[in-house]
């Protein structure tokens, strides 16, 4: 009788205790889960390389995703264009013709040029390597700007990089991993680059805000800036070659001046990342390729 | 292999279905599509399946899943980690203390309890994020976002609710 009595006591305070133990079990991974977003604002070095690991591993698994979205952008593509064939065979015409003008006048701009260079024995700035890489993930939203690319260190993409599209700078590599790299978009909190304005030849700062219009601070409060002045990089820093297009001032207040950006984040499916052999603004790289690592197979060029 | 061997295969399969459709709907939320300003505004998928999961499965649901899901989407994204986790694990203590009242009511109850969840979720997140960043980030985006997240989540419910039928069945009775 006594030991039956023993065990039921056992099993009555079996309940109590794992009611405790989970609850202490709650408390202790929200506090783990606080400690880590402190860590994380300390930048540690473990963390940023487990972020990396993860990233890289679950790479493939978006790239993979994100194929039958490309497809069905390509598809929406056809059928927009096969509706329209006619009338941009009419426009292309119209800018081939155009184009062929102005190739013979960067023809004998170039004749110039070069003429002129010679004269003053001018040593050419050597053409940046290029890596294109496929958007595979949208990783930003309202708290971060960024995407993840499907080239990383072994592509020969190291932190710092610029990063830009056909219409202009994207961003530049905030992390590397061996087969992805995260971009921090031009749009982000964290970004600032040097720039100038076209029309005024003004040195401004492009500074992210979080939202898709970036602001240009530091700018002289008598600057004769307008609405559809072009603001293109100044090459400072050395992160970003000059004459890069940033962006087109869409707002022009006594407050602020706002850029609509030429490239267009959701519309972007290839991006290239520029090597000038620059170390830039960051810090040197943590990961860099292996010696003897191949060279890019998702579309280097020259 | 032998029956028993198949079954307790089957078995832990379907023990990890919740989680797996969880870490699918991280990776979907964040697929870059063509579509101006979703990316900022994309409706918040993982919160749903957690959301899900717990209610109906919540044995299927601990604990230290949330937090490791948490983790995985913080790695993902490039916020700080933990700020994922903690959210999750908050919402995962929430709705496992309401969960008595939501199992067996209608969908529109259920939907109204996720309606409830979402906002908080959402504001914590900026709260946290902007803490993080030290800025008050964009707000208007993200009462689009939890807007957004409001109405696609009978889509995704339903889903989940085949896959659960298909692939996971329904909880033991305590």
């Amino acid at each position: 009788m006594a030991k039956r009595n023993a065990s039921m006591s056992v099993a009555g305070l079996a309940v109590p205790v794992r009611i405790w133990a989970q609850r202490f079990a709650f408390l202790a991974l929200l506090a783990l889960a606080f400690a880590l977003m402190l860590l994380s604002k300390a930048e540690t070095g473990a963390l940023q390389q487990a972020r990396v690991l993860i990233v890289d591993g679950v790479a493939p698994v978006l790239s993979a995703l994100s194929r039958p979205v490309e497809a069905g952008q390509e598809v929406s593509r056809s059928v927009k264009n096969f509706f329209i064939v006619h009338a941009e065979n009419k426009r292309l015409r119209q800018e081939n013709d155009r184009l062929l003008r102005w190739m013979q006048t960067a023809r004998q701009l170039e004749v110039e040029n070069a003429t002129l260079r010679a004269q003053l024995e001018y040593v050419p700035e050597s053409a940046p390597r290029a890596v294109t890489a496929r958007v595979i993930a949208d990783t930003g939203g309202a708290f971060y700007h960024s995407l993840l690319i499907n080239a990383g260190a072994r592509h020969f993409v190291q932190r710092g990089q610029a990063v830009v599209s056909q219409a202009g700078v994207v961003g530049r590599v905030a992390e590397v991993g061996d087969r992805s790299a995260r971009v921090l978009l031009l749009t982000d909190l964290n970004s600032r680059i040097p720039a100038i304005v076209e029309s005024t030849g003004d040195r401004v700062i492009v500074t992210g805000n979080n939202t898709n219009w970036p602001s240009v601070a530091y700018l002289a409060s008598n600057s004769p800036v307008s609405v559809g002045d072009r603001v293109v990089t100044s090459g400072h820093g050395g992160v970003f070659p000059p004459g890069l297009p940033i962006g087109v001032v869409s707002e022009a207040s006594e407050s602020r001046i706002v850029l609509q950006p030429t490239v267009e984040i959701a519309r972007l499916s290839e991006a290239r990342i520029l090597d000038y052999g620059v170390e830039g603004i960051l810090p040197p790289p943590e990961q860099v390729p292996a010696v003897g690592a191949k060279v890019s197979t998702v579309g280097t060029t020259q | 292999m032998n029956q028993t061997g198949l079954g307790a295969v089957g078995n832990l399969a379907r023990r990890v279905v919740p989680g797996l459709t969880i870490l699918f709907l991280v990776l979907l939320a964040h697929l870059h599509l063509p579509f101006s300003f979703y990316v900022e505004i994309a409706p918040a998928l993982p919160l749903m399946g957690i959301y899900y999961w717990v209610v109906f499965r919540p044995d299927l649901m601990p604990r230290i899943m949330i937090f490791a899901i948490g983790l995985f989407q913080d790695a993902l994204i490039g916020a700080p980690f933990g700020l994922s986790a903690m959210v999750y694990l908050l919402a995962h203590g929430f709705v496992l203390s309401q969960r008595r009242f939501l199992m067996g009511k209608p969908f529109w109850i259920f939907w109204s309890g996720f309606a409830i969840i979402a906002p908080v979720a959402g504001a914590l997140t900026w709260v946290l994020a902007s803490a993080f960043r030290g800025a008050f980030l964009p707000s208007d985006v993200v009462l689009a976002s939890i807007v957004l997240t409001v109405i696609a989540f009978p889509a995704i419910a339903w889903l989940l609710l085949h896959s659960q039928r298909w692939l996971v069945g329904a909880a033991e009775p305590a």
